[in-house]
Order: C-alpha cells, then structure tokens, then sequence
C-alpha cells in the first residue's frame, strides 16, 4: 500500500542524509521524496511516499523516528488527509495541437506559464493521479520534458504536525 | 571564566565528563588534540597498535563497566581502521565516542591529503554523528555525544573535528553544559502500567512459561532485577549469547544460552512453551531459527528499551516499552501485591518434568573415545579455565568455535563477565577487549578466548600489553583452522575444506616471549590443569596459553537450517533430533 509520511526534522546538514541512509539501509522504498524549511527556520518539513505493507510501514515509522534529528513523524495516510503534487511540464505544440494542448490543460485546471511558438510550459497541481491522468490525456509523443514535486500532505481536521 | 583552544576544550569536555583513558593513535589532523593531551594528567591515554585494536579496547571497557569508552584517531586511514570497531559496538549497543581529526575545514571535499568522508562513511554504523563547525560547538557537542551513547538504547557515537577547529591560537571561553536536553531525542520512558497488568495477568495463567533474555538486560543494569522476577515465579530462563550473566549461569532454573549453539533444554522449552516473556532481546535470526516456525504455540511479552525492536521479526502479544529493569521491578511488585491469583503449580511442575527429562539429554557431555584419553578437547580446555578461576573471570573471546565453546563450558553468575562481540561476529575483537577490561579492573583475573585465527587479527596488541603492563591470560585454542567455517564445510559442502586450513602458524611462544611476555603449549590433557594453575598464578604477567586441540572437533547442539525450528537439532556428527 503506498503510504505517505510526513516528517518535522532539524533543519542541520547531514539529518537528512541520514534519513535517506536509513532507507536503503534497510532496504526501504523511496517512491517520491519533498523537503523545505517549515516556518520556523530550524526545522524542515519532509514528506516522502513508500509502498510498504503493514508490518513494514510500522518499522519504517519506528526506525525513522529512532533517528536523533527527527522530531516527529506521522503517517498521513492512517487519517483524512489532504494531498498534492505539482507538476511544471513543457509539451511540443505543432500549430494543429495547440488548440487540443490548452483545451486540455483548462479541463484539468492546469496554467500555462510560458509561451513559445511551438511548446507550452504548463503547471498543474493536484493528487498524483489526476497529474498522471493529465500526462495519459496529452497527445502522444508531445512531451518534451516533466519536472514533479513530489507529495505534500497535511491531515485534515485540528492535528498538526508541529513541536 | 578560562579561554582554550578547541583542542583544550575538548580534552577538558572529556575530563569535565570523568573519562579515565582515551584510547588512540595520533596523526596529522589531530597533533593539536594530542598537544592538548600530552599538558595534562588526568586522562590516561593508551596508544594502540592499531585504530581497530582502539575501538575494541574501548568497547570491552565500556562492556566491562558500563560506562562509555573513548576513541581518539586521526583523519583518513586512521578513521577507516576505526570502522569495523564501531560496527561492532553498534551491532551490540555498545556506549562509545569516537573523536575523529578531520583535515581542514576549508580542505573539505577537495580529496585532500588524508580525507575521508567520515560522517558518511560511518553513518550505517552509529546512533549518532556530529561533524564540528565552529569551535566554540566543541563542549556542548561532547555533552550531547556522551548523553546519547549512553542513554537508551546505547551506541557509538562519532565527533568528527576538522584541524583547524582545534588550532592553539584561537581562544574561547569554556564552560562544560551541566546538562543537555534536544527536543528531537527523549530516551526515557516508563514501561505502561496498564501493560504490565496484562503481562502479569499472561504470566500468572501459564502452564509452560519460558524468560528469555538478553543484552539490554546487561546494559540496562537489571540482572537484580530479572534474578528476583525469575526466582519470584518460579519459571525456567534461558540467556542468549549477549545476555549471559544476565540471570546466575550456574542456577537451576537456569537452561543455558538458547539458539544456534544452544542447549537442547533451553531450545526445546522455547519451542514448547505456552507464554514467553523476552526481555533486552531481540529475536534475531541467530535465536529464532525459521520465523514461522517460532515458538508455535506461545503468547509473547516483549519488554524492551527500543520500540523499534518490538515486533520486528516476531510479533509480540503485549508489547512493553521503556527501560528494562524498572518495568521489571514493577511486574515483581504487582506479582507480590496479587496474591490471590495463584500459579498453576501443578502444571508448572509437569513442565518442569518435562524439562528435566530434557536435561537429561546432557547435551554438553564431552564424547571422547577411549584413544582420545590424552587429545584436548576444546571444550576440555574452557573447562579447566572455569575451574581454576573458579567461574570468577572477566572473559572475552573471539569468534568461531572457540567462543561458542566459552559460552557454552564458562557459566557467568554475573553481568558484564561474559564480553564477545555478539551481533556483528568480528574476529579480532578479543585480546583489545580484553584489555579494556584489564585497565578498567587492574585486579581482576581478564582471560581471552580465542582461536588461532582470530588471535592474528590483532596479535600486533600484545605490543601494546607490554607497554601497560597488562597481565591478561589468552587462552588459545589452537585447532590449526578456521574451526567455524570449516565446520559448516563439514555439514554443508561434504567436507570440502575450502581455505579454511590454517597454515604457517607461527610459533606462538616465542612470538609472546618476543614481546616481553610468557608463553605455555600445552599437548596433551593431564598438563592441562596443572599448567593453567601455573599460569594463573603469574598475577602480573601476560601469559599466552597455545593449547592444540582436536581439530576435528564441532560445535553441538546446532539448530538445523533451513527450515527448521528451535527443536530440531544437530547433537552430535550425523545425529539430530
Ligand atoms: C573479521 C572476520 N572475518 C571472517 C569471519 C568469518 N569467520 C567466522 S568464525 C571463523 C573462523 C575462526 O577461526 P578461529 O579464530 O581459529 O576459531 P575456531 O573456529 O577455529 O575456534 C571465520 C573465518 C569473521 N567472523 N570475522
Ligand atoms: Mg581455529
């Protein structure tokens, strides 16, 4: 099951090297991996996806919050949660194309933020399958380049993640 | 207020923290640290042979004592030799800090001379790592280090420190924390009272119960505490190899070690029992046998200080997080305060029945045949050292047969004797070991057990013994072979001794004699315990004792693998249950 987990660590070089470490160590999965400071500057936020079962997911939560940077850790998708991923990703547009190409993109609420003659640069944010829909919708052999960032959540309701 | 250098600092930081020896070796990146040192009498350095000798020594003092040992060396090869001492530390949690010199911070990641990417290379090893950047960071670091090697579930922890953050010139004011606090690391914890109800409630209600209990028993201070809950209820124990002491080897609830190399009542009474209370153990693949095959029929309590150790391998029933000796403590308390509730004493004593007729099996008997008379047997040669230090040694070993043999011939009444690197398995680890616990208890009779093979991983310390006048007794039995591995060629490759002959064996005698020590060989049975009783009689001697014996000889019980469990065993050549 693909699972979520946001961690709050201390915001030093090397902590998240360790985090990481810790998951090739032990033979974890990283499926996708996002991290910035938090609001308070000595603290970052890091969200990672992992497909992990039961068992596993109980150990990774355990052995990541083992580490002595990591100040707390949840795994989002136990609750209600919120997600989304942003996507920025340039699609060659010959001139038949083009109307297709932006037709797309206001359907799935996509912007597009930067123009050329023959190309579209587009960001969409949302779950990771309505990115993945998006790029299946595209005419074939249109993309020129994807960049992603990642999963970000936050659990819905009063719980947050904080010290 | 006293203004230091960062080198000054740090060696304050240590004395401020109670540090008696540091062992090291020196080296470019940390000449200031060793000028700071060379100022000063109140930590005592030892200089090795070798960075890895370093570590171990550390470490068998740290074992010996329970307090953390110190680690200095330098940048580069000094601190990759360091490595496979702190593995070992790490795989058996183990309280260590390990100063290691780095090159110059503005040198860092230009491939200077001497560097290497400590932080990173040791990173799978260690509970923790500080890399310095100012030098003014240095006490506070140390305090941290210290806190965290030694709290919880221990481990090694390195303070990498680039020269020029140690440089005699720059001056800072220096003030020891009296404490430390990180928000992100909280290791104390107090085991959840409703929990221990239920464990009791398990516990009380048993017809075939078993303890099994290990390292962090040792390390969390809490034999007292596991002897008076095990004679309280009555119930069998077993010790795994790190666990020894951790419950009198010479009781008679007591089993023995359990596992691999255990014996046949202890691996039969966890197969068989009905609810199993683990305590500082770990379930690790050298206990368990197949997983799924693992104690079938029993409820699990699992008590322990890492939460992350609790339903790793092995689910547990009712999971107990927090330090050993006190949840302990409380579970005799609610046991004593719940009278009413009666043992199934009858039943119990059906197991106990049970377990005697296992016994019975004296699966330790040495089996010789009658042209064997005068040929030692390994196990003969740890039993003579039991009797003639009266089972009242520091010992420490190596790894192969020779160690499974002390584990299995040395029985511990206490903690912290029994000192093998368990988890990891590193050949060499015992004559440093056993120096750290020579320098920690000057007065105590210190053995070392080892192999021939093992004995050469390290064998350049007995210079430094000489040096210390460290007068450890090693015992070396001598098999002319990796005895293990050639062991399992037997079992498990029909016999194809693949490198495992042990060839070109020096003489050992006249090596210890070259260092300034004594040295004994001994051939033939009836000189073994009257030689011994010589040898432990030369109180401020090194003594190393070359004893050959049956190179043919294996390791019984072993568990059969794969696919096996706890009860099915190997007891003799080609028998098994
Ligand atoms: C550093 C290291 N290398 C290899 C091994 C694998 N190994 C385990 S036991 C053993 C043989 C040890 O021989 P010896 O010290 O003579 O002990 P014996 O088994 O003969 O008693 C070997 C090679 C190890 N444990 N450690
Ligand atoms: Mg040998």
């Amino acid at each position: 099951m693909r699972r979520i987990v946001s961690v709050l660590l201390e915001n030093e070089s090397g902590a998240l090297s360790r985090l990481i470490g810790l998951f090739a160590q032990r033979g974890y999965n990283i499926e996708t991996l996002t991290v910035a400071p938090t609001e308070d500057p000595t603290l970052s936020r890091l969200t990672l996806t992992t497909l992990a079962g039961d068992d596993e997911i109980e150990q990774i939560t355990k052995q990541v919050n083992k580490l002595v940077e990591v100040v707390k850790l949840v795994d989002l998708s136990e609750g209600d949660h919120v997600e989304r991923e942003l996507m920025l990703i340039k699609v060659k547009t010959n001139s038949d194309q083009r109307e297709e190409v932006k037709r797309i993109a206001d359907i799935f609420r996509g912007q597009i933020v930067d123009v050329l003659h023959d190309a579209y640069t587009i960001q969409l944010t949302g779950t990771s399958e309505k990115i993945d829909a998006f790029i299946k919708a595209l005419p074939q052999d249109s993309i020129a380049e994807v960049a992603r960032s990642g999963v970000l959540g936050l659990s819905r309701g009063e719980k947050a993640l904080s010290v | 207020m006293d203004k230091l250098s960062g080198a000054d600092m740090l060696i304050r930081a240590l004395q401020d923290e109670g540090v008696e020896y540091v062992f090291g070796y020196p080296g470019g990146a940390v000449l200031h640290i060793y000028d700071a040192l060379f100022n000063q009498e109140k930590i005592k350095h030892i200089l090795v042979r070798h960075e890895q000798g370093a570590t171990h020594m550390a470490d068998g003092y740290a074992r010996a004592t329970g307090r953390t040992g110190v680690v200095l060396v330098t940048s580069g090869p000094g601190a990759t030799n360091a490595i496979t001492g702190i593995a070992t530390a790490y795989m058996d949690s183990i309280p260590m800090v390990v100063v290691s010199g780095q090159v110059q911070s503005h040198l860092i990641g230009t491939d200077s001379f001497q560097e290497t990417d400590m932080i990173g290379v040791s990173r799978p090893v260690v509970k923790h790592s500080f890399l310095v950047k100012e030098a003014s960071d240095i006490p506070e670091i140390i305090k941290k280090a210290f806190f965290i090697a030694g709290s919880g579930r221990p481990g090694p922890v390195v303070v990498d420190i680039p020269k020029d953050k140690t440089n005699p010139d720059d001056l800072f004011e220096y003030k020891y924390p009296k404490s430390v606090s990180l928000r992100s690391y909280n290791p104390s914890q107090k085991g959840h009272s409703g929990q221990i109800q239920k464990a009791v409630e398990l516990l009380l209600g048993a017809e075939k119960p078993m303890i099994y209990s290990g390292g962090g028993v040792i390390l969390g201070e809490s034999a007292n505490a596991l002897t008076l809950l095990t004679r309280e209820l009555g119930f069998p124990i077993t010790n795994t190899l790190m666990g020894l002491g951790g419950f009198p080897g010479t009781d008679r609830q007591f089993l023995g070690m359990l596992g691999m190399h255990g014996t046949y009542e202890a691996n039969n009474a966890m197969h068989h029992c009905d609810v199993l209370l683990a305590v500082g153990a770990r379930f690790d693949d050298r206990i368990t046998n197949t997983p799924s095959m693992f104690c079938p029929n029993a409820k699990i309590i699992h008590i322990d200080v890492d939460p992350a150790s609790i339903s790793k391998t092995i689910r547990a029933d009712i999971p107990i997080v927090g330090d050993v000796g006190a949840i302990l403590k409380e579970m005799t308390d609610v046991i004593r305060t719940k009278k009413s509730k009666k043992l199934n004493e009858t039943l119990i004593s059906e197991w106990w029945n049970q377990i005697d007729l296992w016994r019975k099996k004296d699966c330790l008997k040495i089996k010789r045949s009658s042209k064997e008379d005068q040929i030692i047997k390994p196990q003969d040669g740890v039993t003579a050292v039991y009797e003639v230090t009266r089972g009242e040694a520091f010992v420490t070993s190596d790894v192969g047969q020779h160690q499974m043999f002390a584990a299995l011939y040395y029985p511990f009444d206490e903690p912290r004797r029994w000192i093998n690197s368990g988890g990891l398995g590193t050949m060499g680890f015992g004559l440093p070991a056993a120096m750290g616990a020579q320098l920690a208890f000057p007065k105590s009779t210190v053995v070392c057990i080892t192999g021939e093979g093992s004995i050469q991983m390290n064998i350049q310390e007995l210079s430094t013994c000489s040096q210390y006048q460290l007068p450890i007794k090693i015992i070396n039995l001598n098999n002319q072979s990796l005895g293990m591995v050639k062991q399992w060629q037997d079992m498990q490759y029909e016999g194809r001794h693949s490198h495992s002959y042990m060839d070109s064996l020096p003489d050992f005698v006249a090596l210890a004699e070259s260092y300034g020590h004594r040295g004994f060989k001994i051939q033939s049975r009836s000189d073994l315990k009257p030689v011994l009783e010589e040898v432990f009689s030369m109180k401020d001697k090194l003594v190393f004792v070359d004893i050959m014996v049956d190179p043919k000889e294996h390791v019984y019980p072993m568990l059969v693998a794969p696919n096996g469990s706890m009860r099915d065993m190997w007891l003799e050549k080609g028998v098994r249950t």
